[in-house]
């Protein structure tokens, strides 16, 4: 019955989400978005999807505000001209509205466990995750080891995003181009944010490794412990500087990060050949096929976190020092 | 009960319309941006409404004997697509930055004078 | 004594919807945006405080406490430090506050 207070959420999304496209001042629009990714949060939490809740509140609300606001910053505030072709692009958007809105009542009841999508693979999964995983969490199992060619495709699609934003916004100034230290530089002068966040920022990095490390017993996993860590890293360079947050972790360290995730997932992949499996099988990694799969479901999430981490950082400095 | 399920279908409808008049009627491109990411969410809603089971909870076993689990493989699918969607978000903005630069606007109308010149 | 738990919990869950709804009222009817974020500052204060303190009674004493204490703590260390943070970038902006006199207008202008 808890579904009920998804009804209360949607609703607020729906508005939200009609006052992102009617305002004009990019801005409102961005810190709108930060709300309607925490409703759609709170919606998959009642929805029981822990994980993807978690994902979609540190992803959404966390970094995307992030990266939509250093675009901000290089272009304009405001949206400048009115809209073109209102009432053709209004009557498409309203006839397909009523056609999706006419399709939903040929769809199974929604809880109802008899549907289609609930009696095809889902059960085998549910059934067989403790028996050749053996790890609580059936969406970590699913998508480290039942699904693992997914996850490293999608590995290499985050990988390929950050190369493609390092050639279009370049690497940025080497330090020694960088003017002399300044005392003013990041929010050095405000006493209480930057006090605050020096004391907070260890507690951040530190929630990011139990995220990383606990995604087999609970939500979590890589990607979200990637976005934790990158956002305790960005927090960091807001208050103290840019030059400060480069001299913590250099870009080279950066790209080392953004290419040591595909290539820890392929090894392990290579590995399972090399010792008799077929790739990505884990279960030749160890002398108990069990264990087996918990090393390589570890090293991918590891390899995960830790290229998340280096391509959102890569692009939130491309994003700063195209600025300078 | 009915009309609980299906309100979440029209609120995915109606979400997915309005990202999509955002992209097609507005002339700004961060803005064409922010409705393709309002369009992205939609979607996601849909997947993960669909996999709710009555009664259920997360799929995390907890030691319980007979618990009712919602089904995993749709939360596996949008966990991908959260970070595949912020991943070409990224790029899209990259992009814009540059479009910025090299025109001097995020206006499309500005962008299509100035190159017809 | 697990009725005056559950009627303890149940009292501060709902003086914190009324406190949350107070502020929400209060950033939507205030004339300013430094009266509009002194009124929302009240959702995080004694509204996060008096819900979260509603849900530790109903937890007890296991693991879930120890991690709403530690969400309680946080959020008490960070909203008042945003609500500084959003005040000074106003203040730099140029947003004057309403009710200013003639000397606050005599040193920063």
């Amino acid at each position: 019955m808890i579904v009920i207070f998804g009804v209360f959420l949607l609703t607020l999304l729906v508005i939200t989400a009609i006052a992102i496209v009617r305002t004009d001042n990019l801005f409102v629009a961005v810190m709108l978005m930060g709300i309607a990714s925490l409703l759609i949060a709170g919606n998959f939490f009642i929805l029981d999807a822990a994980d993807v809740a978690l994902t979609e509140a540190a992803v959404g609300a966390g970094i995307s505000t992030v990266l939509f606001l250093s675009a901000l910053a290089l272009t304009s505030e405001r949206e400048r001209s009115k809209s073109s072709r209102r009432v053709l692009s209004f009557t498409v958007v309203a006839a397909a509205a009523l056609v999706l809105i006419y399709a939903t009542f040929d769809k199974p009841r929604l809880g109802d466990p008899q549907a289609p999508v609930q009696t095809h693979v889902a059960p085998w999964y549910l059934e067989n995750t403790p028996k050749y995983i053996d790890i609580p969490n059936v969406v970590t199992a699913v998508l480290g080891s039942f699904r693992g060619y997914d996850t490293l495709g999608e590995v290499f699609v985050v990988f390929t995003a950050g190369i493609g934003v390092l050639f279009l916004l370049g690497i940025g100034a080497t330090p020694g181009a960088l003017p002399k230290e300044q005392d003013n530089e990041g929010l050095r002068h405000y006493l209480i944010p930057r006090l605050v966040g020096r004391l907070v920022i260890p507690f951040i990095l530190l929630f990011g490794l139990y995220v990383q490390f606990h995604g087999e017993y609970g939500p979590g996993g890589g990607f979200q412990a990637g976005a934790i860590v990158a956002a305790g890293i960005v927090l960091f360079a807001l208050i103290e500087g840019e030059r400060r947050a480069l001299a913590v972790l250099p870009q080279r360290l950066l790209l080392g990060f953004m290419a040591a995730g595909p290539l820890i997932y392929g090894s392990v992949g290579i590995a399972g050949i090399m010792l008799g499996g077929n790739f990505l099988d884990y279960s030749p990694l160890s002398s108990d096929p069990v264990k087996g799969q918990h090393l390589g479901i570890l090293l991918i999430e590891i390899g995960v976190g830790i290229t998340v981490t280096g391509v959102l950082l890569s692009i939130f400095h491309a994003f700063a020092a195209r600025g300078r | 009960m009915e009309l609980l399920g299906l309100y979440h279908y029209w609120v995915f409808a109606i979400l997915l319309m309005t990202g999509f008049y955002a992209v097609i009627a507005k002339l700004n491109l961060v803005k064409k941006l922010i409705g393709l990411s309002l369009f992205q969410a939609a979607v996601f809603l849909l997947y993960i409404t669909m996999s709710k089971v009555d009664g259920g909870t997360a799929p995390i076993f907890s030691g319980a004997a007979d618990a009712v689990f919602s089904n995993p493989l749709p939360q596996v699918l949008i966990l991908t697509a959260i970070v595949v969607g912020i991943s070409t978000t990224a790029l899209g903005l990259g992009i814009v930055v540059r479009i910025n630069e090299e025109y001097g606007s995020i206006e499309e109308d500005e962008i299509q004078e100035i190159d017809r010149r | 004594m697990t009725t005056l738990i559950d009627i303890l919990s149940w009292v501060l869950l709902t003086l914190g919807g009324i406190s949350v709804l107070i502020g929400g009222i209060g950033a939507l009817r205030m004339p300013d945006l430094y009266t509009r974020m002194h009124a929302a500052s009240v959702t995080d204060s004694m509204g996060a405080t008096l819900v979260l303190v509603g849900i530790m009674l109903q937890a007890g004493w296991s693991l879930a406490t120890i991690k709403l204490i530690a969400i309680l703590l946080f959020l008490l260390f960070t909203s008042p430090t945003s609500s500084n943070a959003l005040a000074s970038a106003a203040l730099l902006a140029g947003t004057r506050p309403l009710a200013e006199s003639k000397q606050d207008r005599g040193g920063a202008q």
